[in-house]
């Protein structure tokens, strides 16, 4: 089993620097939330959280890796390099990233104008936040062609684009970025703004050099979770896309066609397999970026 | 020299400053003393620009800066929570002010290292405020707020959050401070003693008002009123009038204008002792214990003490002793 779940990062190990001497080097030094996560759970917890996530979440994906190779590695290759499927992940990465860009910077204006503005029907919008999270996503798609479909009431068709796709992406992750953000937002120390205000800042250097860095790895978590979704988002785009073949396909819905109307579920595997990967390299990438922002700060 | 004029400050319908006039003479340290809730953040954040005044005006130096934003002000401000950047090390969070103003890169870091040597904090550049203890947190906020060069340094509650020992070092160091830079300097407080200590002037505030201002020692031998006199230290009520502890006599025979009363307890401070009476006629009470008998409060040297030879449940008399205060007592002041 693996101990290295409880300590995820060796830093936390390292003792802080004795109170008399000068610190020495800064990069190893362990940040203050870091040092925070003393008092672990002991060998107990960490095997509960071994066997419950390789339950719930490791052994399903080495099934369905195992299950794509079944017909071996060379057949692997020529499934996951058809055009088909290799346009289809790219532009789901492109349309994902593209998301979550999107609603890092939109998901932080509305967790700011939540926490920081008072106006009328403010908890009513702080409810609605939630909603494409309560909402079937196959619902959220049927609403979005009411609007933006054949017969839009506003005369804006967008069926069957690739902006259809990510309406309906930006839709679904709208919470995720709002969501992390908010709670960090109000426990931001307000004298810590007033400090740089009276120390000559503008209100927007205020902003980027001491209200954003405290944000950061917030609005990096929720827009790495907004991806996520985007990647793996089915229902809301199959029905306003069209699914068109080096357009609007998605990989979600190459795989589910695959497997459906082809009746080929190892072909289905293999590429989730290659999604998934990925995905995961995606999502590493944002905590290396995440975690070296944090050090350099 | 900063001077508040006829400053008003209404929080919806609460009036939390009520026509505040106010001179603080340049290259001075002033102290803002007053109960919780008496106004002194909210006054000392007008005078940064951080709270925008309903009427009245804010001049700094003879420029009046009533409307002009926090940024423009040149204030230094120091906050009880220290309100450290968190994110930035030690360094940076002193050079921020100077990396504002686009100082060369040399300059900033000389200055930097030296103001971080004066308030001994020189080889911690490179922490996280962290990894400070409370009070090299606040240092280094002290730091921060001077490498500005502020024409007026503002200290709200600065050592509010630190244990008594640290506090007492903090004051003492912050008046050695004020001594070589001569910034002028606001010091809210609501601790008499740090007031006392550390102040060239003191403002007294009483539910958003200035209830009197002065030289430390004017206030505590005249003060204009029960609240400031209370204020100002502890006392005790006898008959009409607010004693303080050293200014009463403890007698063992009857005399003019003494009050028959009996020894509660005697508690030996070293230098000093403190006896605790109750007043024969049920009439004294401590200031703040309104009606009840509280004991009344006498404090008297050990040769006294051991003259007196005192224990619980003598009877004594005890009377205001003559000539301390003279006719400067609050009765006087207020008449
Ligand atoms: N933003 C605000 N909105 C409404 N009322 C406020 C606000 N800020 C302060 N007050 C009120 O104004 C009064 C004075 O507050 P202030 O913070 O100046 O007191 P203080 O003398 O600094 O007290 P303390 O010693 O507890 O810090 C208080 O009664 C407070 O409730
Ligand atoms: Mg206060």
């Amino acid at each position: 089993m693996s101990p290295s779940l409880a300590t995820d990062n060796g830093l936390s190990e390292v003792p802080p620097a004795s109170p008399a001497g000068p610190p020495g080097c800064s990069r190893l030094r362990a940040r203050p939330h870091r040092r925070a996560r003393a008092g672990g759970t002991g060998p107990l917890g960490t095997g509960v959280v071994t066997i419950w996530l390789s339950l719930i979440v490791l052994l399903p994906l080495a099934a369905v890796t195992a299950k794509s190779f079944d017909d071996g590695a060379g057949r692997f290759w020529d499934v996951v390099t058809q055009r088909q499927a290799v346009n289809a992940l790219i532009f789901t990465l492109v349309v994902s990233l593209l998301a979550a860009a999107i609603n890092a910077v939109m998901g932080t204006l509305v967790a700011w104008v939540l926490v920081r503005d008072d106006f009328r029907g403010k908890s009513a919008v702080n409810a609605l936040i939630d909603l494409p999270f309560a909402l079937p996503t196959i619902v959220a798609g049927l609403t979005l062609i009411a609007l933006y479909g054949k017969n839009s009431p506003v005369g804006i068709d967008v069926t069957y684009t690739r902006t259809a796709v990510l309406l309906a992406l930006m839709f679904v992750t709208l919470p995720f970025v709002v969501r992390s953000v908010q709670p960090v937002l109000l426990e931001l120390d307000r004298e810590m703004e007033e400090a740089s205000t009276s120390l000559g800042a503008s209100p927007g250097q205020t902003f980027r050099r001491i209200v954003l860095p405290n944000l950061r790895p917030a609005i990096l978590s929720g827009a790495a979770l907004s991806f996520a979704r985007a990647v793996g988002e089915f229902g809301s785009i199959v029905l306003i896309s069209g699914n068109v073949p080096f357009k609007t396909e998605v990989s979600a819905v190459y795989i589910f066609k695959l497997q459906e109307s082809s009746d080929n579920p190892i072909s289905a595997s293999a590429v989730s397999v290659v999604l998934l990967g990925v995905s995961l390299l995606v999502l590493i990438g944002i905590r290396v970026f995440e975690r070296r922002g944090d050090q350099r700060a | 020299m900063i001077t508040v004029e006829n400053v008003d400050k209404h929080y919806g319908d609460f009036h939390a400053l009520k026509g505040i006039d106010l001179e603080i003479a340049s290259g001075s340290l002033t102290a803002l003393l007053g109960p919780s809730g008496s106004g002194k953040s909210t006054l000392l954040r007008v005078i940064a620009g951080l709270e925008v005044p309903t009427s009245g005006r804010v001049v700094l130096d003879g420029r009046d800066v009533t409307n002009l934003a926090p940024q423009q002000r040149g204030i230094g401000f120091v906050f009880q929570h220290y309100a450290a950047f968190k994110h930035m090390t030690v360094r940076d969070n002193v050079a921020f002010g100077l990396k504002i103003r686009k100082k060369p890169k040399a300059e900033i870091k000389e200055k930097t290292d030296e103001l971080l040597r004066v308030v001994g904090l020189d080889g911690y550049q490179q922490r996280y405020p962290s990894q400070l203890s409370g009070g090299q947190r606040q240092r280094m906020a002290l730091a921060r707020a001077l490498a500005i060069e502020p024409a007026v340094l503002l200290l709200d509650e600065p050592f509010g959050a630190l244990d008594a020992q640290v506090r007492a070092e903090l004051r003492t160091w912050l008046r050695r401070l004020h001594d070589e830079v001569h910034v002028t300097t606001v010091l809210v407080t609501h601790d008499q003693e740090e007031a006392l200590d550390v102040a060239d002037t003191i403002a007294v505030m009483d539910a958003g008002e200035i209830a009197q201002s002065g030289k430390p020692r004017d206030l505590y031998d005249a003060p204009s009123s029960d609240f400031v006199m209370s204020f100002l230290g502890p006392v005790s009520r006898l008959g009409e009038g607010l004693v303080r502890p050293h200014d009463l006599e403890v007698l063992l025979e009857a005399r003019d204008g003494a009050r028959e009363a009996q020894v509660v307890r005697v508690v030996h401070l070293g230098f000093e002792v403190r006896v605790e009476l109750l007043l024969a006629d049920g009439n004294g009470t401590s200031a703040d214990g309104v009606g009840a008998s509280e004991p009344v409060v006498a404090q008297i040297t050990r040769a006294e003490a051991a003259a007196l030879e005192l224990s619980a449940g003598d009877i004594v008399w005890v009377r205001e002793q003559l000539g301390t205060r003279g006719a400067d007592g609050p009765k006087a002041a207020a008449a």
